[in-house]
């Protein structure tokens, strides 16, 4: 873990016409660790990692990969960088095996746009044995019939496979049981010891305590506190979702050491 | 369960294909309602089964030559509306497009008029059929009116232009546009069409299982491997054989086998194949995944427009000419209820373009199996409108089937 961030967001604002979604916001991420990024419904979580992905750009504010200052303006930008986003709804085709969703539109081909399924399937036997996903029967089987913590593994192991330097993972918990939680989150914690920035945004606080090593925390498209997991408590953070005070005013940067 | 039981697993253990037999994973299939073609084929068989006791003069050479070319325009159609319907779109116009490519074939070739050669005549039918294809498709892609009227509209449209623009009926005079249709092989060349179709087949299944091996892959499943290379030659050999009795292999047939190769290699084998699959399952995934949707969109529905043309110069031909008729009567609802007969899903995602074949090898069976046994158009109808009915239901318990397995 080096203190130099992966990724650096300062003062990102974002508005959908009348309603500011994001105000000043900062966030930062280092190389091999899993930043939780916590807040109420309507804290502007998903607004904030949509304007990391390229999905809606940001009305202000900069953003830093790797030490460069980077602007992205469509998912295929992010996607050069190294940034990975699964989303809640993860994004998979029903109809498509788990080769098919993994390799969907970064298909292997030649120059008459033939597919090359043996090395996509090489690959992606590789990448899921890789994150000792093995529930998954076999790789050829539509991911209409896996359940919940397989199709979250098949999503993950997706934005994985390219390099990716980044994984953005969007309340990867929320849909599965326990047995299944427990799953989702063992391959997070594998994805940061890979040295992977992980930013997982989840309501659940039992998950974020057990695999977190910060918390930034939003209300009402502010930060509202930067905790370190190891020197914090669930009433402290639950606090801040609530009730935090706005860490950042008109400018003035103030340091929050938790 | 802990949070420690997934690292107790075999840290190297890789996905393993199950090592089934083939009798297991064929019940794997049936109980999860992944049937494919087969329970359309079963049908088949047995309707050919039972015309071929009951009705004088089906199980010939001459009628097996008739029902090829009865149903190759609708079979062509139908091609394109199995792309329409893997993106979860429609398309009501396909008909009278084919209506449209036939009365420009008409109008270009005609000595009075422009006069032109063959292959330009043509060319200027399925141009026109494609563009409309875009057309519409931009309508559904770019504004996002559903398909459903833009087609519709467009049905109501070309319909109007064919009856404005053809004075009665045009007789087409070229033999080459004629060909199209009515055009025989000779015996020895139906003979090397067959085994030039068989060896294309065996070269690239046989190449498609070597090339996974190589990458360390196993061959999935030898026995059907084995079993469709012999199946899929003996089949060519065997309707060349027949025809050849009869008075050869119609070109139409070609148009039919050539179509088929040729989408179910860009459907199952190309880039733009997988992305229309990725489409019809999930639009939102394939665009999030930087898949450029509305181009998809826009050229399934240019191929919907092609494969109208291409269908309706073999219809046209097949007359010898166009009249006010052109794309009416039951085409549309042939060239839709034949890819829904095989097997092509109405809600996207799912479907082969071979469903397009065997949906209209039904259609035109059974009727003309009917028409011989002596019953009224109006019989047939119901009968044909029935077996879509059961084939759409069917769809839809198999559907069901297919969620509750998953779960």
């Amino acid at each position: 873990m080096t203190d130099q961030p992966l990724l650096e967001l300062r003062d990102v604002s974002k508005s959908f016409g009348s309603v500011q979604a994001l105000t000043d916001v900062d966030l930062d991420v280092r190389e091999g660790e899993v930043m939780s990024l916590v807040g109420d419904n309507g804290a502007g979580k998903s607004t904030l990692i949509k304007c990391v992905a390229g999905i809606h750009p940001m009305d202000s504010g900069t953003m830093t990969f790797a030490g460069e200052p980077v602007s992205v303006s469509s998912p295929k930008d992010a996607g050069r960088l190294g940034i990975e986003v699964v989303y809640q709804d993860l994004a998979l085709c029903d109809n498509l095996d788990v080769v098919q969703n993994m390799y969907l539109g970064r298909e292997a081909h030649d120059r008459f746009q033939r597919l090359r399924e043996p090395p996509m399937e090489a690959k992606a036997i590789e990448t899921l044995a890789g994150l000792r996903v093995t529930t998954i029967k076999s790789i050829r089987q539509a991911v209409a019939t896996l359940s919940g913590g397989q199709r979250q593994s098949v999503a993950v192991a997706r934005a994985v496979m390219w390099n990716s330097r980044l994984v953005i993972l969007d309340e990867p918990t929320a849909a599965l049981g326990v047995a299944q939680t427990e799953q989702v989150l063992a391959l997070v914690k594998r994805l940061a010891e890979q040295g992977l920035g992980v930013v997982l945004i989840s309501h659940n606080l039992h998950d974020i305590f057990e695999v977190a090593d910060r918390i930034t925390v939003l209300r009402l498209g502010r930060n509202a506190g930067l905790f370190e997991r190891a020197s914090t408590t669930q009433q402290e953070v639950v606090h801040a979702i609530t009730a935090g005070q706005p860490t950042k005013v008109a400018g003035i940067t103030t340091e929050v050491v938790a | 369960m802990t949070a420690s039981a997934p690292e107790s697993a075999a840290p190297s253990a890789a996905p393993l294909e199950p090592e089934d037999s083939l009798g297991t994973r064929l019940w794997e299939n049936v109980k999860g309602g992944n049937l494919g073609s087969w329970p359309v084929i079963l049908a088949l068989a047995v309707i050919v089964l039972v015309f071929s006791q009951s009705a004088e003069n089906f199980f010939t050479p001459a009628n097996f030559t008739n029902i090829i070319t009865q149903m190759a325009g609708t079979c062509l159609l139908a091609y394109g509306v199995v792309f329409v319907l893997l993106i979860g779109e429609i398309d009501l116009s396909v008909a009278f497009v084919s209506g449209i490519a036939g009365v420009v074939v008409a109008k270009t070739q005609l000595p009075t008029g422009w006069d032109l050669p063959w292959f330009l005549c043509v060319a200027l039918a399925i141009l026109t059929t494609v563009a409309i294809g875009a057309f519409q498709g931009s309508f559904v892609a770019l504004i996002g009116v559903p398909s459903f009227v833009v087609t519709l509209a467009g049905f109501e449209i070309w319909q109007g232009v064919i009856q404005q623009s053809v004075p009665g009926v045009i007789v087409i005079q070229d033999n080459a546009i004629n060909n199209f249709s009515n055009y025989l092989f000779s015996d020895l060349w139906g003979w090397i069409i067959a085994v030039g179709v068989s060896a294309l087949y065996v070269a690239s299944t046989l190449g498609g299982a070597l090339a996974g091996r190589r990458h360390g892959i196993a061959i999935r499943n030898p026995i059907m491997l084995v079993l469709r290379l012999v199946v899929v030659p003996a089949i060519a050999l065997t309707t060349v054989y027949i025809l050849n009795k009869d008075r050869g292999v119609p070109l139409a047939l070609l148009f039919v086998v050539g179509g088929l190769v040729v989408w179910t290699f860009v459907a199952k084998r190309t880039t733009f194949g997988r992305h229309v699959y990725a489409v019809g399952g999930n639009a939102e995934a394939a665009r999030r995944a930087g898949i450029n949707v509305a181009r998809i969109r826009i050229l399934v529905f240019m191929i919907s427009g092609g494969m109208a043309g291409l269908g309706g110069i073999v219809l046209a031909a097949r007359l010898n000419s166009v009249d006010l008729n052109a794309g009416g009567s039951t085409l549309l609802i042939d060239a839709i209820a034949a890819a829904v007969i095989g097997g092509t899903s109405l809600f996207g995602g799912r479907g082969e373009v071979r469903d397009a074949l065997i949906g209209a090898a039904m259609i035109a069976t059974v009727s003309n199996g009917m028409f011989i046994l002596g019953y009224s158009t109006g019989t047939i109808f119901i009968v044909t409108g029935a077996i879509l009915l059961f084939a759409v239901t069917f769809d839809t318990v198999v559907r069901r089937l297919q969620v509750s397995a998953g779960r």
